[in-house]
């Protein structure tokens, strides 16, 4: 826009009071009341009207690019009459009716269709609705622009949007001649524009400066220093600072402002704290979240990933590395644990294990949603559109939303299990000692290995039986909703609900054969938990029973008995069964023989402690006698599993995960109970063993060995002392991939053809000769050619500190986006953001040390009409604070804050009954956390998928089921009631109390200046004073009549607190509750300002 | 300078509007302006209150809505349903070409069908035929309109609630309710315009994405009531206050607010001034309007309701109070439905819990003359099949078919839509999708449902997504 006078200004309202004559409006064409807002309204208006009716030009004093411009109507004729058509001069001038007024005019455009025109008058008819936000801008008319559906990857206006071209850094606008014509053109505020030549503290600035003088306008002054103080911390931080900090910056910026910010803003990054607060931005964008969601919710461990992205903010990892190695970081060469952990980012994804669920459906959400959070989150682009057609709006087409999808439909939905520091050290530790001690034995003998080839070649001499796979039927009811899919080698994968007790019946025929024995196999398999081969928490199973009938042809069922069953892995006797599944403590797990004994009880299980439970095993169940079984005989074999936990709701479940059941004409007991790993390196002739495949086949035969047993027992003690670790979602690559194929209409049970992995035309095309892999689209996503990643990414971080972006629709760059505020600040930015490194950290100085940042945020009534979303930044952001930062100052203000960092998720008290049916869909077990960890940061808060935490989700954090890049800022009278009546809320108020009262200070007045200090970095003014002391003295009075308790006041409860501030009253202690409460729900307590 | 004043109060006028249509996400089309902006800039400052009564596009038969969520799914075999066909195929397998391409939750479909556990008869001058399980919905037979056609997408539990209350089957939009207050505002300046009371025996699949908001403002959210204890969450003074406390606090925090606010000039805080002042009222109305226990013996007979219990029947009553105070829309989820087996006792022992009480909120908001302009809705999230499951006794999820029923606000009363085929299996006359029921119940709010939109992520999202037609054949 060019800079416009008052007087230009002011010519634009020079109001007539009565409107001109319109035609005959009988003749108008018939109204249509169907009609398509961007089609018929805005793409018509945008290419026949808006050209001669902008804030440029405005011919006849009409305006038309907004809704509020357009209602207002021109000079002589309002162009719209809301829901009257009739009585519209754009339609009569549009239809013609009007000499010498005809629109467009001649020459100028064709004239409108009775039709288009009778769609016009259907919109306002309707009320001439708008779509928030929307402001057109005057189109070029191009010959293809006349069909009416011209894709979007053709139409050269969406192929040239701003956002699809690579930022360029433009020239940073020189202001001395602005200002100078400024001077010339006002010469009474001369002295007013000189001081804005020094104005500008660095670039940004300067964009920010050159927009404001073309709109007329100037900035605000600095912001006081307390204020700025408070704004540094919260912004940096999310964190109030404490009174000696903003006393150091006062004293700092006293002698240095620039310095001063500077000095804080260096120190304020190097604090751990910055990595909490800014996290927390892409943790929404990220949909973290402690459970699964849906009807379940189960919980899931996510936290590493959290840390992780914790970490990788304060280490200032770059922003390219941060997205390549959440995207791909198993694939980069030799990937560190923290790399692996990374790629949790897209496995955030909600999981629904319901039920009767269809694990293939529930896999295709996830894989729509993480393609959501793709576009979201690193793209900016909404390319969910395209999933089910291509999309509306942006040259990206449904092929190429499958070619993305390609990308990311090659793995497996891993959870392996994942260590901490202390516990890495500690495994390295234990490998150590077994290390030593298995040298050890090898050094009391010479002749060891010998011994144990002698011991090798008995067994080699063992035949493996011909075990005849089955193919499975299985009864739905007992299933309850279990599906087992059939993978390529004969075995079954377990997915969906999981019943934590139950027996499973099973079918199958045999051929014709002699059936002695039974056997299972027990698989890993990279989609179960720990890796498997069971369906637990942990990747274990129990069988409690196995029984088994034939049906020969023509025949009622028999039973099928067994005498004995052999295992390859064997817990000792009586081993009592992991403590989630065993209310009753008396559940034991042991040998296989369990499976038999009938008793429902016992259990033979693979849990034999971390480490080794996860690996293949088998179990082999010999027949009484041998069966021969003619063509068409039936098997039923019923798996008793009751060894899962007692919730029916699938928290617990403890069952077979990837199995496959074969049937031979005798077992071999002898070598059935050799364990598989070490059966498959005795294949292999022993030179060409590897070393660590000969240690597995010495670390079995010394347990053979009886002399060896002191120290076997040792090495076996050892392995007990293995840490759980905890098991954590990543992406694993799938061996041969997934073929991926077009959907139609985006259901993922009409797949059309086959589309290989590719990228979207409109953007930087991929490197030449790439491996189509996660990595490459990773590198691809973050490369310096990319249009949109860098811009989107400065966007968010200056949403942040502006309450808005340079551009409003963080999630959407496209073609549908409004422009941005300051477009040249935005590249500016991107392209100095890459330059620097893709560095965060230099980001947030280059904004807190501008002047931009450091207005003040006081507002007149004019600016706030003028500009009432602060887009032109004519002073600094006022907003309320995040919810996390709301919940972080009640502590940090109070003294309460913990600081200690990561680790599982916390249970502040939250009403219990909202974790109980029938609010929760099952009881869940939230625990409200005591003693310190009631007052860790909320970023550490669990987030429960189906019941948000109630303090946070009142202010607007979101909920997890889908990325979130932009929150919602809301005013609410539930934030009102939580404030005031939330108990760690409570706590804080009385905390706080405490700290005014052990200040040191004496006065009720200096008391109150300590706790304004706290909280608000300020001092009080008078009045505030006066307001507090007047407080006090009527709810003291109250306290003295017995109308409150101060003991429970003050602590919450009827007991009284081990100890009083020195030299107070229980009276003071809550009547300084009070004051406090009221500190910590003023309104500049939840503020930025 | 008289220019300029004109000027300043002219854009003062727009961009408070502008300001509202933003900030309050209000895309309508005709809203009453006058009624939001007042006459002077301090009245437009008090009134941007997001809940503030809207007027929507046209002249609408409703303006309340109550719906009874029968989660889990009830049968439409056993209540609406009647097949004499089915008992007759009643324990043969179902024929070949009935099953093709059907995806099932649990059920093998190759199961035996099983007919009706319960008798049918027809009620009222309509003839409308119901289940002897339900005396006392039959009863008002010729109040309501059952759609024995209904037709949804999914066949899970948590997917299908969160599809008929959102429209959609992911997590995260807003909620039928959230679209009406979103739209209507409430009417009610103590409390919230959308209340949730979950009754059931489990709470709800979906969770609460079943009354969210989605990416509406948070204001628009369904707040969960409780029967009993706190009716909101942090209702209630924490310990030791008391309320002469609270209002001196809730008062002082005002004034020195105000301060604020005439030196900082944020139109945010004068509207965080309202909310406290709204938050201290709706202390005191909220457990006001929650006490039954002054209603008439007769009305807690009526409805089965006893003072101090958390009950379907007790949640009933709570509606018509809050609907009284002017709530827009209150949605009771009864979760318990779920009949994979033991259909025969659970229906006994459900339609005990729930078939007085909903007759009776009809009838009791018919005697007050509040049912011409309020919407009653009763269903699951889908229907169960005619195949049996469970040891002979039990049904499995189904969408294809099933019944619910609807009374008041423009409703086509004592009427029988649509036609399942004689298993039940598939609806075959006037199909009536999920969509359609919420472009319908819509239509009768006085919206176009392809114009109460909301933008988001770029590009414009309603309730029916890019579907649904109003079903004529329901409105009165």
């Amino acid at each position: 826009m060019r800079f416009r006078s008052y007087a230009f200004i002011l010519s634009l309202f020079s109001v007539a009071v009565a409107y001109a004559e319109l035609g005959d409006p009988q003749k108008l064409p018939t109204a249509i009341a169907e009609y398509d807002f961007d089609k018929d309204v805005r793409a018509l208006m945008e290419l026949s009207c808006v050209h001669c009716h902008n804030a440029e030009k405005d011919k006849g004093g009409l305006q038309l690019q907004t809704r509020e411009l357009l209602l207002k109507g021109g000079d002589e004729y309002k162009a719209v009459v809301e829901g009257k058509s009739g009585d519209s001069a754009m339609v009569h001038f549009a239809a013609r009716l009007v000499e010498e007024l005809e629109m467009p005019p001649k020459g100028k455009g064709d004239a409108l269709t009775p039709e288009q025109i009778g769609k016009l008058r259907g919109w306002i008819d309707a009320g001439a609705p708008w779509p928030e936000g929307v402001i057109l801008q005057p189109k070029q008319k191009i010959e293809v622009a006349k069909h009416d559906k011209i894709p979007p990857t053709q139409d050269p206006l969406k192929l040239k949007h701003w956002a699809f071209q690579k930022p360029v850094k433009p020239v940073v606008a020189d202001m001395g001649a602005q200002i100078a014509e400024l001077k010339k053109s006002d010469p009474t505020r001369e002295a007013e524009f000189s001081k804005l030549e020094s104005w500008a503290k660095n670039e940004i600035d300067h964009f920010v400066l050159a927009k404001l003088l073309k709109e007329n306008l100037v900035p605000s002054p600095e912001t006081n220093l307390n204020t700025l103080c408070r704004r540094l911390y919260l912004d940096l931080v999310g964190l109030p600072p404490k009174p000696e900090e903003v006393e150091a910056f006062l004293q700092s910026a006293d002698k240095d402002r620039n310095e001063a910010v500077k000095e804080l803003t260096d120190r304020l990054l190097a604090t751990p704290q910055y990595g909490e607060r800014w996290a927390r931005q892409w943790l929404d964008a990220a949909r973290y979240a402690d459970s699964d969601g849906y009807e379940k919710d189960k919980p899931r461990f996510a936290h590493f990933y959290r840390d992780w992205v914790i970490q990788a903010y304060n280490r200032d990892l770059p922003y390219n590395e941060f997205v390549i190695e959440q995207l791909a970081g198993d694939q980069l060469p030799n990937p560190t644990q923290d790399q692996i952990v990374a790629t949790g980012f897209l496995r955030n994804s909600l999981l629904n294990e319901e039920g009767g669920v269809d694990p293939e459906q529930f896999r295709m959400e996830a894989m729509f949603d993480r393609m959501d959070c793709l576009g979201k989150a690193v793209l900016g682009l909404t390319i969910q559109c395209a999933q089910c057609h291509d999309h509306k709006y942006d040259p990206i087409t449904q092929e190429e939303y499958f070619k993305i999808f390609a990308f990311l439909n090659n793995d497996n939905e891993a959870q392996p299990i994942v260590y901490t520091n202390e516990e890495q050290m500690k495994r390295g530790d234990l490998f150590r000692q077994i290390g030593e001690l298995e040298m050890g034995i090898k050094h009391t003998a010479a002749d060891w290995e010998q011994r144990m080839n002698v011991w090798e070649d008995g067994v080699t001499a063992l035949k493996e039986e011909e075990w005849k796979p089955l193919v499975l039927d299985y009864d739905m009811d007992s299933a309850t909703g279990e599906k087992f899919l059939l993978q390529k080698d004969g075995s079954y994968l377990a997915q969906g609900y999981q019943p934590p007790r139950r027996g499973l019946i099973i079918f199958s025929k045999l051929p014709a054969m002699t059936v002695g024995a039974v056997r299972i196999e027990f698989l890993n398999d990279a989609n179960l938990p720990a890796n498997g081969p069971g369906r637990s928490l942990v990747g274990t199973f129990a069988i409690t029973s196995f029984t088994s009938e034939l049906r020969l042809p023509g025949k009622e069922n028999e039973p099928f008995k067994f005498t004995s069953a052999v295992a390859d892995i064997n817990p000792a006797p009586d081993t009592p069964l992991r403590a989630q599944f065993n209310e009753s403590g008396k559940r034991m797990i042991g040998p296989p023989a369990y499976t038999l004994d009938g008793k429902d009880e016992t259990a033979w299980s693979n849990d034999i402690g971390p480490m080794r439970r996860n690996r293949e095993c088998e179990i082999v169940f010999v027949a009484e006698k041998p069966v021969e079984t003619p063509a068409d005989t039936q098997i039923v074999l019923k798996v008793g599993m009751l060894h899962g936990g007692p919730h029916n709701d699938a928290l617990d479940g403890n069952s077979m995960g990837r199995f496959r059941i074969s049937v031979a004409s005798k077992a071999n007991p002898e070598l059935s109970q050799i364990p598989r790993p070490v059966r498959t390196v005795l294949a292999i002739p022993r030179d060409q063993r590897s070393e660590a495949q000969q240690r597995v086949v010495f670390n079995y035969w010394r347990t053979q060995v009886p002399e060896y047993k002191e120290q076997n027992d040792k090495i076996e003690a050892l392995w007990k002392e293995f840490p759980e670790g905890t098991t954590q979602m990543v992406l694993a690559s799938r061996e041969g991939g997934r073929t991926t194929r077009l959907f139609k209409r985006g259901d993922w049970l009409k797949p059309d053809y086959e589309v290989a992995a590719g990228t979207p035309k409109v953007l930087h095309p991929l490197p030449k000769d790439a491996e189509l892999n996660r990595l490459t689209l990773a590198r691809w996503l973050v490369d310096d050619n990319s249009s949109t990643a860098a811009r989107a990414a400065v966007n968010r971080v200056w949403q942040s500190y502006f309450g808005t972006g340079l551009l409003i629709s963080s999630e959407d760059f496209g073609t549908q986006s409004e422009t941005p505020s300051h477009p040249e600040l935005l590249d500016w930015l991107a392209v100095d953001f890459m330059e620097n490194g893709w560095s965060m950290k230099h980001l947030h100085r280059l904004i807190t040390s501008s002047a931009t940042y450091q207005q003040s945020s006081r507002v007149s009534q004019e600016m706030q009409v003028k500009d009432p979303y602060n887009r032109l930044i004519a002073r600094g952001a006022r907003f309320r604070v995040e919810a996390e930062t709301i919940r972080d100052s009640q502590l940090a203000a109070s003294g309460l804050l913990n600081l200690t960092m990561g680790g599982r998720s916390l249970m502040p008290p939250a009403p219990a009954y909202l974790f109980k049916k029938p609010i929760s869909y099952s009881d869940f077990n939230w625990v409200d956390e005591t003693g310190e960890n009631r007052y860790r940061r909320a970023v550490y808060t669990y987030r429960r998928r189906t019941t948000a935490y109630p303090f946070l989700q009142a202010f607007d954090a979101p909920d997890a089921n889908s990325s979130c890049v932009r929150r919602i800022r809301s005013n609410t009278p539930l934030q009102a009631l939580t404030t005031l009546n939330e108990l760690i809320s409570m706590e804080a108020s009385q905390a706080l109390a405490r700290r005014m009262l052990e200040s040191g200070v004496k006065t009720d007045a200096e008391r109150i200046a300590v706790g304004f200090s706290r909280v608000l970095g300020r001092k009080p003014s008078e009045s505030e004073t006066k307001e507090l002391l007047a407080l006090l003295e009527r709810q003291t009075a109250r306290i003295r009549d017995g109308l409150l308790d101060s003991w429970i006041l003050a602590t919450g409860k009827g007991e009284k607190p081990q100890s009083l501030p020195e030299g107070t009253t229980p009276t003071q202690l809550a009547g300084y509750t009070v004051l406090a409460r009221v500190m910590l729900n003023l309104d500049e307590a939840m503020s930025k300002e | 300078m008289k220019y300029l004043d004109t000027l300043l109060a002219d854009q003062q006028r727009h961009v408070s509007r502008r300001w509202f249509f933003r900030e309050c996400g209000m895309g309508l089309g005709a809203i009453a302006l006058g009624q939001l902006l007042g006459n002077d800039a301090q009245a437009g400052l008090a009134n941007l209150n997001p809940l503030a009564p809207k007027q929507p596009h046209f002249a609408p038969k409703a303006k309340r809505v109550v719906y009874l969520f029968q989660a889990g799914a009830p049968s439409h075999l056993e209540l609406f349903d009647n097949k004499p066909e089915l008992t007759k195929w009643d324990g043969k397998l179902p024929p070949e070409d009935l099953l093709k391409g059907y995806r099932a939750a649990f059920i093998n479909p190759n199961s035996k069908l099983m007919g009706s556990k319960f008798k049918f008869a027809k009620h009222g001058n309509s003839g409308a035929e119901i289940s002897e399980l339900l005396p006392h919905i039959a009863s008002i037979a010729d109040d309501i309109c059952i759609v024995k056609s209904m037709v949804t997408d999914a066949f899970n539990h948590a997917p299908a609630q969160i599809f008929m209350n959102t429209g959609s089957q992911i997590m995260g939009r807003p909620s039928m309710g959230s679209w009406l207050t979103y739209g209507l505002g409430s009417e009610s300046q103590d409390l919230p315009g959308y209340v949730v009371f979950s009754t059931g025996s489990n709470g709800l699949s979906g969770g609460a994405s079943n009354y969210g908001c989605g990416f509406l403002p948070t204001s628009y959210s369904g707040v969960p009531f409780r029967g009993q204890g706190d009716p909101v969450l942090y209702l209630s003074n924490p310990a030791g206050v008391d309320d002469g406390l609270q209002k001196d606090s809730v008062e002082t925090i005002r004034r020195m607010n105000e301060e604020r606010l005439g030196i900082m000039g944020d139109p945010e805080i004068a509207t965080r001034i309202s909310n406290y002042e709204l938050a201290y009222r709706m202390q005191h109305v909220a457990p006001e309007v929650m006490d039954i226990s002054k209603e008439s013996k007769e009305t807690l007979e009526m409805y089965g309701a006893e003072p101090g219990k958390s009950s379907y029947a007790n949640a009933c009553l709570l509606t018509r109070r809050l609907l009284e105070k002017g709530v827009r829309y209150v949605q009771i989820f009864h979760e318990a439905w779920d009949h994979h087996g033991g259909l025969t006792p659970g229906l006994k022992n459900e339609c005990g819990h729930t078939d007085k009480a909903s007759a009776a909120l009809v009838k009791d908001l018919k005697q007050r003359g509040l049912l011409d302009d309020t919407i009653v809705i009763w269903g699951g999230e889908f229907g169960r099949t005619p195949m049996v499951q469970g040891g002979g006794d039990g049904r499995d999820h189904h969408p294809n078919a099933f019944s619910m029923w609807f009374a008041g606000g423009g409703i086509k009363k004592g009427v029988t839509i649509g036609e399942s085929d004689d298993f039940g299996f598939n609806a075959v006359t006037d199909k009536v999708h999920v969509h359609d029921m919420h472009a319908t119940l819509l239509h009768l709010l006085g919206f176009d449902h392809t114009k109460l939109i909301h933008r988001f992520q770029g590009r414009d999202f309603r309730l029916t997504d890019v579907f649904g037609e109003v079903v004529k054949k329901m409105i009165a």
